[in-house]
């Protein structure tokens, strides 16, 4: 609790001298918004419905990825760590588009798929597939030999040895994995929304972003990255803290 | 069918191992790890494999395991040649192997779970007796990094014990406890043995722990693994570590254990 207030205390500083300093005209600028201005857009675009609409739109965008990236992604790492031809082959490709940035998959979804929901789906499954797959891969080639060796001794075979011992003794790295496939996930659609320009389905934020910049309005290209980055901290301690906190309590690792 | 109906019935020898052999391919070219090895123990027997490391003590436990198989030679439990784990074979390491992402409950109905014929509550009821046997029913819900080396290594026994396997094989499952919690554990496992009425199979370098223990210490040389010599220990239970008469044994087996090296040491010399 006492972090909290000091996490609390430090930022309601930097914004107050900030305002303090935009106000004294020492920071005199067109480039630079205020704290007030970046509120009053936050406040006109929550109440006109912009924000939150477009924040919808990016969050299907992210969580359609992001969840198919997960149910290929996992099962792939799978079969790369157990079988050594799956290595060879997939293995190979996925290490080799990993180190690829993801918004250059976005020419080439363009170019096959068009400005649709389509390319910019392709975008984030590119950009978080891989990762998913090899942290998951090299969670289960991490796991010591001794759990399946205590596991057989005690008649776990095959597919039980599978998801009685590996999935759960890789866990800490499997989700390790996940939170790196999540934050490639949410780079790679902020890079699509500010290539990619799909009106019909509706503007995401990446596309507000690109807007801001269109018409200058400073205030709002620093709004929108406020809201982006609150969903990505949200998002984060929603879908990851459960395992977390499991895992500090059974493995005894430290939280953060 | 009691414990006792089933000593009668049963065969004399628990454990069968006839001239065994097991080699490797490692980087250093092939090793011999045991060189037809032959070994009889009957029911209820504590057998202590003693030898320096690098002598196939740890191969054969785990071929018995049913985790490895020879490559000449048979092992037969009860009669029957081994073809892969089974849950009257149980093992404990030398880490405990427990799996972190169980609570100590958890762990110990693993092996438990994996048997058939059993419902739920009764493996729990089972798993329970066991945690108390080894002194830790107040820790069922305990975390594995909750616990000391020794709690560890209780835990690790009762899930050993706890599906009720004929034979137990132990490899090392002392070594990396202080010497106050070993005491203690020598203790307990003499306790247990001649309550649980079990056929123990105990690999270790340590000769006092070999002779507190075993009924029989039956000495390993190494590269290639061979039997030297058996010793049979004839001490009244319940022994204890720090006893005179156990250091007179212990002495006479170090000595041979010294004798049977030496040649060895010359050879890797030349």
């Amino acid at each position: 609790m006492k972090r909290l207030w000091v996490s609390t205390l430090f930022f309601a500083c930097l914004i107050a001298v900030w305002e303090i300093l935009i106000r004294k005209g020492v920071w005199d600028s067109p480039l630079l918004p205020s704290p007030t201005d970046i509120a009053v857009y936050l406040t006109r675009g929550m109440r006109s419905g912009e924000l939150i609409d477009a924040s919808w739109v990016t969050s299907k965008r992210l969580f359609l990825g992001y969840f198919v990236s997960l149910v290929v992604g996992l099962p792939l790492g799978l079969l790369n760590a157990r079988f050594r031809f799956v290595q060879d082959t997939l293995g190979v490709v996925a290490l080799g588009l990993q180190t690829l940035p993801s918004v250059c998959w976005a020419p080439v979804a363009l170019i096959t798929f068009g400005q649709n929901e389509v390319s910019m789906f392709f975008i984030v499954l590119m950009g978080s597939l891989f990762s998913i797959m090899l942290a998951t891969s090299a969670g289960v080639q991490s796991v010591p030999p001794i759990y399946s060796r205590a596991a057989r001794t005690m008649g776990s075979r095959g597919f039980h040895t599978w998801y009685a011992v590996m999935l759960p003794a890789s866990l800490p790295f499997v989700v390790s994995g996940m939170k790196q496939g999540w934050a490639f996930a949410w780079r790679s659609l902020m890079g699509a929304e500010i290539y990619v320009i799909v009106q019909k389905t509706g503007a995401g934020l990446g596309l507000l972003l690109h807007y801001g910049r269109e018409v200058h309005d400073i205030a709002a290209v620093a709004g929108i990255m406020v809201v982006i980055v609150v969903i990505g901290l949200v998002a984060d301690k929603i879908m990851f803290s459960p395992f977390e906190r499991f895992m500090h309590k059974r493995w005894g690792t430290s939280k953060e | 069918m009691s414990i006792d109906t089933e000593l009668i019935n049963a065969p004399p020898e628990k454990l069968v191992i006839d001239k065994v052999s097991k080699h490797f391919d490692t980087s250093q070219g092939r090793v011999t790890a045991l060189e037809s090895v032959s070994l009889s123990v009957r029911e209820g027997e504590f057998v202590c494999l003693v030898g320096p490391s690098g002598c196939g003590k740890s191969t054969l436990l785990n071929m018995i395991a049913g985790l490895e198989m020879p490559d000449s030679g048979q092992i037969l439990a009860d009669g029957q040649p081994i073809r892969g784990p089974g849950s009257e074979r149980m093992m404990m390491f030398q880490e405990s192997a427990l799996f972190p992402w169980l609570d100590v409950l958890g762990n110990v109905l693993f092996g438990l779970r994996l048997k058939p014929g059993l419902g739920d509550a009764e493996r729990r009821d089972v798993a329970r007796f066991y945690l108390k046997l080894v002194g830790l029913e107040k820790f069922t819900h305990s975390n594995v990094h909750e616990l000391s080396g020794g709690m560890k290594q209780r835990v690790a026994l009762a899930r050993a014990l706890a599906p009720n396997p004929r034979l137990l094989l132990m490899d090392e499952p002392f070594a990396a406890l202080d010497a106050m919690t070993r005491e203690q554990l020598y203790r307990d496992i003499q306790d247990i043995w001649t309550q649980r009425k079990k056929t123990i199979l105990f690999v270790t370098h340590n000769v006092r722990e070999a002779v507190c223990l075993g009924d029989r210490v039956v000495l390993f040389s190494p590269h290639p693994g061979r039997i030297q010599e058996r010793f049979d220990i004839a001490l009244p239970r319940h022994r204890d570590i720090n006893s005179v008469d156990l250091a007179s044994y212990a002495t006479e087996i170090t000595k041979a254990l010294k004798r049977h090296l030496r040649p060895q040491m010359e050879d890797i010399a030349e």
